[in-house]
């Protein structure tokens, strides 16, 4: 029930984005015509009674009502405090399957190490603004969507996976860096391959719409070397690809691999190729120029970094059972990640 | 908004945006072509062979139109392309070693072109009912035997009945190649989404996605309608409203 109204109000949201914005091109365009186009001279402006003046005021009706909306959103997200105060009302956006950092448990409650992390800076806003009652609404996201709703105002910061890229930061901010991955190959332990030189000629599967993707081509071209590329819908779907020997090799997110292959039917059939072909920070993306909420997150972070309690959270997601089955993704603290607590940042890749 | 995006190159690459988003349009044509291809072909078959005369064949007919119309689409994307290949180890070996874009298109081809044949063959059922029962028999009596009934007198007739219906199912299916995606085939939607996620600039691409599958689904539209004009015939069924 839970995932089946949030996905409504997803929708809804987007079609409403979509409609605004779509709104707002018709508005830049109007204003460079003239208002009422002249007819062949003789016909007295504003009476002629062709259809398609008709519809051209009812899309010029349809534009009033979408700006008044549209002016409410914008002056909404100045500032996510102010917003938060104003509608007594945080919402925090989750992921439903990006194992352990947000994810849906067996009572599809999200859970997870960014969850965590995101309800303890919902904490910080309380005590800010001296509302211990505020009501946190929690909203799932998808990787599509998860910058569209946090800019339009749907989510006030977005706990999953997030990779913190120069790319995204022209879109959205990003808090400290929580954790690092790197992009790894993963093959079968009954293949040959033991470099990416190997996979020459091989299919290699990725995850459409991640910057696996990228990666993967950028390699090819330096490299010289030819995989048949193949993409899955989603992590799952590229997994079971290589489970099921259509691809020889897949490339993703060291963790998220993890993840995968701790769950899969047979978990020790798996290793991971030595060569990293990216390291990549994540973080907890807010909206941008919003100074006062960023110094917050990050304020947070920083003390929670400091006190030892990223770490004992770190153990309780990443080298501890886990829910909804118990599973252990043994995945210890990388060099990467010891260095991001040690000195707190919130540098993109 | 910012429509020079689809000037710029994409990262790691020569081409620019709209050569990415063209070469999967390119893609949702070729697949829309191919299926509906398949989709007639089959969906004629299955409607004669549900109104023919053989009990067998019209119920064989008949499992066939409620197994591909009660599926959901993605859920036929899912089973050609990944359920398939495992049940039947030879197609398993040749999908392994071959080109994973020729999987896809043949995956995708088949599965939209049969799932449209089944609604196809349903019209052509429901054309063919409408005819009334004789000229079925005017033409048994003029001694043409089943196939020359249906050949000459019965689908001639009906498929210019159904030209509306056929209109929308092949906008449908040209709609309905999104789909494909799901199993990773690069045509126009899955590169919008790509692009969505790479440049974060969705709405650019999903505005660039939406004039493109709408100006498809027109020219389809007007093309039908244009074939609907050619082939009228004044008096006969289904064709009054084209002869003014």
């Amino acid at each position: 029930m839970l995932t089946a109204s949030t996905h409504r109000v997803n929708i809804i949201a987007h079609a409403q984005l979509l409609l605004a914005r779509a709104m707002l091109i018709r508005l830049a365009v109007l204003p460079t015509r003239p208002a009422v186009r002249p007819v062949r001279g003789q016909t007295a402006p504003g009476f002629s009674s062709r259809p398609r003046h008709r519809l051209m005021s009812s899309i010029a009706a349809c534009l009033a009502l979408s700006l008044g909306s549209v002016g409410v959103i914008a002056q909404d997200t100045g500032g996510t405090l102010k917003k938060v105060r104003d509608s007594g009302m945080i919402v925090v956006g989750h992921r439903d399957s990006s194992i352990p950092f947000s994810y849906l448990d067996d009572r599809q409650a999200p859970v997870g190490y960014s969850v965590d992390l995101c309800l303890r800076i919902v904490e910080a806003v309380k005590d800010m603004l001296k509302m211990p009652a505020l009501k946190v609404q929690m909203q799932a996201v998808t990787s599509s969507n998860r910058i569209p709703l946090l800019q339009n105002g749907t989510v006030d910061l977005e706990c999953g996976s997030t990779t913190n890229s120069v790319e995204r930061q022209r879109q959205v901010a990003f808090g400290l860096t929580t954790f690092v991955t790197n992009v790894k190959v993963v093959v079968k332990k009954s293949s040959a391959i033991q470099s990416l030189a190997d996979l020459n000629g091989k299919p290699v599967v990725t995850t459409s719409g991640t910057t696996s993707v990228q990666l993967l081509r950028a390699h090819e071209k330096a490299k010289g070397i030819d995989f048949r590329e193949i993409y899955g819908k989603d992590h799952a779907e590229s997994f079971l690809l290589l489970e099921n020997d259509r691809a020889a090799a897949f490339v993703m997110d060291d963790i998220l691999i993890a993840g995968l292959v701790a769950n899969s039917r047979n978990a020790r059939d798996y290793r991971f190729l030595d060569e990293v072909l990216r390291t990549e920070p994540y973080g907890i993306m807010i909206r941008k120029d919003d100074p006062a909420f960023k110094k917050l997150v990050d304020d947070t972070l920083a003390s929670l970094m400091k006190s030892g309690d990223v770490a004992r959270l770190y153990a309780r997601w990443f080298t501890s059972p886990i829910p909804p089955r118990g599973i252990n993704l043994d995945f210890p603290i990388s060099r990467e990640l010891a260095e991001a607590i040690k000195s707190p940042n919130d540098r993109g890749i | 908004m910012n429509w020079r995006i689809f000037l710029e190159t994409m990262p790691e690459g020569d081409a620019t945006w709209w050569q990415m988003l063209a070469s999967g349009l390119g893609w949702t044509l070729a697949c829309a072509a191919t299926a509906w291809i398949i989709a007639l072909a089959a969906g004629t078959s299955i409607g004669i062979a549900r109104t023919g005369t053989s009990r067998a064949a019209s119920r064989v007919a008949a499992t066939y139109v409620e197994l591909f119309r009660n599926i959901p689409l993605i859920i036929q994307f899912f089973l050609w392309y990944f359920v398939l290949p495992e049940l039947c180890p030879p197609l398993k070996r040749w999908v392994v070693q071959a080109d994973p874009a020729a999987v896809q298109f043949l995956a995708a081809t088949l599965c939209l072109g049969l799932f449209t044949s089944a609604r196809i063959a349903e019209q052509v059922r429901a054309g063919i009912e409408s005819l009334g029962r004789g000229q079925r028999q005017a033409a048994r009596a003029m001694g043409l035997n089943e196939a020359q009934c249906y050949r000459h007198v019965l689908l001639p007739v009906t498929f210019r009945v159904i030209m509306p219906p056929l209109t929308s199912e092949l906008m449908n299916l040209v709609k309905n190649t999104a789909v494909a995606y799901s199993i990773g085939l690069a045509e126009l939607f899955f590169r919008t989404r790509e692009m969505g996620e790479i440049t974060f600039r969705y709405f650019e691409a999903f505005a660039a996605a939406t004039l493109a599958y709408m100006v498809i689904a027109l020219a389809a539209n007007r093309a039908m309608r244009f074939i609907e004009r050619r082939i009228a015939v004044p008096g006969v069924a289904g064709t009054a409203r084209s002869a003014h």
